[in-house]
């Protein structure tokens, strides 16, 4: 290994600025990391982390600002040249070709002969060695997410690099596969290799990183060991204030039971969808019952069955205030008192070309009278609902009533729970309801959702946030591979048996919530 | 064997346009693009290798020509796609209209004209011939070589392909040119070869057809070129039943290829989940990035 | 140097009016060119073809003609492309019209009065319909892409057509002549000058379309659909529902321009016949803006350069395939002036 002076950083980027249009993304950004270190860069949703190791990766190219490299001025014109530096990265949403295999995947990222046989091979030897099993001729499209990772991260190790960025890597794994990833970044590490690590847990930021840069609104706040503050600390950097925590929990949950499925089974409905196995499970008025779940696990197949976008095989199936809906639509659900609220805010939950009032006609043209009569829409009124949700919610736009796609993500977000929550739904299902929204706006959106149960309403909210869940949840089950488990009283949860479920080893945790304790097969 | 001989001529002579056509358009769509002007570069190309050959005396000259026409539309299509990110759909059906309008424009002298006829045996000649190497070339690159690796990658996700770096636009670019020197060169064909002579409108939805194939064939070279072969055999056997059968109207005999393409999009369309796992993810999509 | 477009946030409302205005202008430019490099004064050939054919009235009502069925068939078009249906069949579902509407005269001879002339219409409307089905079908059973099988089914129409006139519907009097018998009374559109009732039923088209993507929930359905169809099934619209829908409302307007045609102006059914209406009329639907009323100042602009076409055929000796190449090229434009909608153009030199 090449010896550098240690006072030398690997990489160091002084006053690096970026600007899209009026937006300033990253505004005079110091950041300096070191050969062998794992540095946590911490910032909420836009703060400007992913616009930051973008530039780093040679993704984007910098308003202004310079980059030195081993103490030397460098351009990093693409990702190529980043890649010929030495720096590696994994993104959040993975870069990677579905319908390509997994080694020819790699072999795109890698310069020099385009031999995949040899390739295969030296996949399989180094992803033995670092305990991330993988099958070079797998299609990526049959992989789980957690596989995927494994993909892009041998990618980089490949071109043995001196600097790996991940970016929030852990929020697609179950805790048990994290703990894997950190012994392997621990090992890089100790290697010699910087690691740049993406994140908003602390917990774990706390754990394996030794320094820490914090963005808030594109500015370094703060550099800091994180091993030396706390986790408040450390959110109120990120978020440059307190975040109120969703108000305490209700009582028992006593209301009578709302939403229930019944045995749903539904078969894939694309080449790369799960199927549903057999899922039961009730909410009663009053509670917020939350599905845990790694992506890619049934969770959007399961919110469109609820939804009543894909039908089940028999009505009762999914039953709303007991009445059967398993054979009826959307509509019809909504009708009978149901809201939902999709993962997708663009293109599924709005139309994105469409503006907000026409936003509203989308899901209240059924069940709202003023919003469409007599096959006619009624703009009016249309327009008044939005604004009462705009006013609501405290959703910032730049004009009266801009198209969806205008909004930024919070501000979408917050806006589609706000036109479902206005009908004041007595069934509300959410898919991902805080997804890749700042801590904001995120609050806003949990406390409505637990306000909502508290007057009465069953609220089931599918998540792959376990610190959201546990902030809300009266009970929890899991889901993982199309099957759901058992649901437990939320404090009867913890985190390490949420991720024996997601890793399909319901008996195990079984086992730790009747207190065994074990991990040992039952005979 | 007298008999069989002549028919299997006029197979390969019906296949080859489709079959150059085809996997000109199979690479383009491999690339994410749906060129659905193949018919307007086509006829252009056909003319403008008439008109070549027309006036330099030397088809060699035309199939040059022709494969030049047929790019320079894709050119245009290819700007107003890749550059202008235009709808792929609508701009495809625009270049079409325009090359079927442009090609009878310039062809109106070339009329009713001779030409001297690209060198063949019984039918058979470079152009045929150049079509399997055609085939088996493209097969090569797109599932042996790094750049066609580079290929499909952004046909499956140009958003990926970029942030590795690979410049999205730019293998689009080279994709659609090509296929519409293909595209061309099958125009070619058909006014050098297969009639020759210069009649507007020559192609005949050929074009088009040679677009069913690509989906039939599940966007593979080699199932194209079968698919071709299957598809001339079945339009020509209906030609020869005529003889012995009286009776059948000869339109029904012309309007055969059309129905067998819409058959055939329904047998390969037929299973949702098959399609979609075999298209390329991005087809169809325009790419602009942000910058 | 290159290109650079820099995403909007919103769609320029600006642009929506101007870019049409923007492609018309670029059309002309480009003619100019074209008429130079055929030898012609640019000005002399653009006057020829863009305003002697409205210089005299007897042009102007032949181009309110002409428009009537660019129109009718527009307009259906403009709803299915809203919905992101492709439709590119019309041409077909056009002759299947005229194919139906003719039966009667050849059958029926005997019949006259008001009733002849619905049962034609109607016809005319059962046929576009019926052939429009076909792909709508497919598409909605099968998954079959329905731009290839709607415009394999125009070759299949006309031959269908060809054969019918040529055979089964030929006037035994025609002296061999691939023509029907010619229709007479009832069997006639009633008509002003050159312009038939299919003007009216075009302008009734147009406006009630209107009002059905502009103010009813149907519109909002197919907008939703088009624009993002994930979307529009969580609002619990049917996507096969709109297929079926935009397809029967297209194809039964083209089979009412089909009947209209046959029945206004030539009051015959004659081999070859390939108007392409159908055709011209997806550039119409483009430049109205694929709205309704926006397709009736297309539908006369595009009848325009028809007619100019023809003019230029006889007083330049240019070939009328001037006037294809002219619709061809106002589509290019239009499309590449529509993308300054979406987004900003700016020039960047290489980095």
């Amino acid at each position: 290994m090449k010896s550098v002076p240690a006072q030398t950083p690997l990489l160091e980027a002084r006053k690096l600025t970026k600007t899209f249009g009026a937006l300033t993304a990253n505004d005079a950004v110091d950041l300096v990391v070191r050969e062998g270190e794992i540095h946590a860069l911490l910032g909420e949703n836009g703060a400007g982390k992913s616009t930051l190791v973008k530039m780093l990766y040679g993704a984007l190219q910098p308003t202004s600002g310079a980059l030195f490299w081993k103490g030397e001025a460098i351009a990093i014109a693409n990702p190529a040249a980043a890649r010929v530096l030495g720096i590696g990265m994994v993104f959040q949403h993975f870069s990677l070709f579905e319908a390509l295999t997994a080694v020819e995947n790699i072999a795109l990222a890698l310069p020099g002969d385009f031999d995949l046989a040899a390739l295969s091979q030296r996949i399989t030897t180094l992803s033995a060695d670092y305990g991330l099993p993988l099958q070079p001729s797998a299609t990526i499209a049959d992989l789980s997410v957690g596989e995927r990772q494994r993909v892009e991260i041998v990618r980089c190790l490949l071109q043995n690099p001196k600097l790996l960025i991940l970016d929030e890597p852990t929020s697609v794994l179950t805790p048990q596969e994290a703990e894997q990833l950190f012994i392997t970044l621990k090992r890089l590490a100790a290697e010699g290799c910087a690691i740049l690590y993406i994140s908003h847990r602390l917990e774990e930021v706390r754990r394996i990183c030794q320094r820490a840069t914090i963005l808030r609104q594109g500015r370094v706040v703060a550099a800091c060991d994180p091993r030396r503050e706390t986790p408040a600390s450390l959110a109120r950097l990120m978020v440059g204030g307190d975040i109120h925590a969703v108000r305490a929990h209700r009582d028992e949950a006593a209301g009578p039971v709302r939403l229930k499925v019944n045995e749903l089974s539904l078969p894939p409905d694309g080449p790369f969808s799960v199927a549903l196995k057999d899922i039961s499970l009730a909410v009663r008025g009053g509670e917020v019952f939350c599905i845990a779940g790694v992506a890619g696990n049934g969770q959007s197949e399961l919110f469109d069955a609820l939804s009543g976008e894909r039908l089940a095989d028999y009505g009762h199936a999914v039953e709303i205030d007991d009445q059967p809906a398993g054979r009826h639509g959307v509509n019809w659900r909504r009708r009978h008192g149901a809201a939902f609220v999709p993962e997708e805010r663009l293109g599924h939950g709005a139309v994105p070309m469409f503006h907000l009032s026409d936003n509203v006609v989308l899901t209240r043209h059924a069940v709202d009278a003023t919003v469409a009569a007599n096959r006619r829409v009624l703009r009016p009124g249309a327009r008044a609902i939005a604004d009462r949700v705009i006013a609501a919610f405290d959703v910032r736009k730049g004009k009266p009533d801009p198209e969806a796609r205008a909004l930024s993500g919070g501000n979408l977000q917050k806006y589609v729970v706000g036109r479902e929550m206005d009908r004041n739904p007595g069934v509300l299902v959410v898919n991902q309801p805080t997804w890749g929204v700042d801590a904001g706006a995120a609050a806003t959106i949990r406390q409505a959702l637990v306000d909502l149960a508290t007057r009465g309403a069953a609220v089931l909210v599918i998540s792959q946030d376990l610190d959201e869940i546990f902030e809300i949840a009266d009970r929890i089950a899991v889901i993982a591979r199309g099957e759901l488990s058992e649901a437990h009283a939320a404090r009867e949860m913890t985190p390490e048996m949420i991720g024996l479920y997601m890793a399909g080893m319901a008996e195990a945790a079984e086992a730790q919530a009747a207190g065994e304790g074990s991990h040992g097969p039952h005979p | 064997m007298d008999a069989v001989l002549p028919i299997l001529l006029t197979i390969i002579a019906a296949a080859t346009p489709l079959v150059l056509a085809g996997i000109g358009e199979l690479m383009v769509e491999r690339s994410g693009v749906l060129n659905l002007g193949v018919e307007g570069m086509m006829i252009m190309g056909a003319v403008a290798g008439f008109g070549a050959a027309f006036m330099t005396g030397s088809p060699y000259l035309g199939i040059l020509a022709a494969i030049a026409a047929g790019a320079a539309m894709a050119l245009l299509f290819g700007f107003l796609t890749l550059t202008l990110a235009t709808n792929q759909t609508a701009t495809g059906l625009a270049i079409t209209l325009l090359g079927l309008g442009l090609s009878g424009l310039i062809g109106k002298p070339f009329t009713g004209q001779p030409i001297t006829r690209l060198p063949n045996w019984h039918g058979i000649d470079i152009l045929v011939i150049f079509s399997f190497i055609l085939t088996g070339a493209v097969a090569w690159f797109l599932f042996r070589s790094r750049a066609g690796l580079i290929v499909r990658a952004v046909g499956d996700n140009h958003t990926s392909a970029h942030t590795l770096g690979y410049p999205v636009i730019r293998v689009r670019y080279l994709a659609v040119l090509f296929g519409g020197g293909c595209a061309g060169l099958a125009g070619g064909y058909l006014s050098l070869s297969y009639t020759p002579q210069w009649i507007e409108g020559m192609t005949a939805g050929k074009g088009w057809i040679a677009l069913a194939l690509v989906v039939f064939a599940s966007w593979r070279p080699w199932r194209l070129l079968a698919g071709a072969y299957l598809f001339g055999a079945i339009s020509i056997l209906a030609f020869t039943v005529q003889t012995f059968a009286l009776g059948i109207p000869s339109q029904f005999l012309s309007a055969l290829p059309y129905l067998v393409t819409v058959v055939a999009l329904v047998i390969i369309s037929r299973n949702r989940l098959m399609l979609r796992a075999n298209t390329p993810a991005c087809l169809g999509r325009p790419f602009v990035p942000d910058r | 140097m290159a290109l650079i477009l820099e995403r909007r946030v919103e769609r320029a409302r600006k642009w929506m009016w101007l870019s049409p205005l923007l492609a018309l202008a670029l059309t002309v430019v480009a003619g100019a060119i074209i008429f130079a490099l055929a030898g012609v004064n640019p000005l002399h050939g653009l006057y020829t073809y863009f305003i002697s054919p409205l210089m005299d009235g007897w042009d102007r009502e032949k181009l309110i003609a002409k428009a009537a069925p660019l129109v009718l068939i527009g307009v259906g078009l403009a709803v299915a492309y809203t919905a992101n249906v492709w439709n590119i069949g019309a041409e077909g579902q056009f002759v299947a019209g005229a194919l139906l509407a003719g039966l009667v005269p050849v059958f029926l001879p005997a019949w006259q009065g008001p009733s002849v002339m619905a049962a034609m219409l109607l016809l005319g409307v059962i046929g576009g319909l019926a052939w429009a089905m076909v792909p709508a079908l497919l598409r909605a059973r099968f998954h079959a892409n329905e731009i290839l099988t709607s415009l394999m089914l125009v070759y299949v129409m006309r031959l269908a057509y060809d054969w019918a006139v040529r055979g089964p519907l030929r006037d035994p009097q025609a002296m061999n002549f691939p023509k029907t018998v010619r229709f007479e009374g009832w069997q006639v559109l009633p008509a002003w000058g050159e312009i038939h009732l299919g003007a009216a039923f075009a302008l009734v088209a147009a406006l009630v379309l209107y009002v059905v993507m502009v103010k009813m929930l149907k519109g909002f359905e197919l907008r939703a659909l088009g624009s993002s169809p994930r979307a529009a099934r969580f609002a619990g619209f049917s996507e096969h529902r709109a297929i079926y829908f935009v397809f029967a409302v297209s194809g039964a307007l083209a089979g009412l321009a089909g009947a209209c045609d046959v029945m206004g102006v030539s009051r015959q059914l004659q081999a070859p016949y390939e108007p392409n209406y159908g055709f011209v009329a997806i550039i119409v639907a483009f430049l109205g803006r694929l709205n309704p009323v926006g397709v009736i100042f297309a539908g006369l602009l595009l009848a325009l350069s028809y007619m100019g076409g023809e003019t230029a055929k006889v007083t330049l000796g240019i070939s009328d395939n001037i006037a294809k190449v002219f619709q061809g090229m106002l589509l290019i434009f239009i499309l590449a002036c529509d993308t300054l909608i979406l987004y900003r153009i700016r020039w960047q030199g290489r980095a």
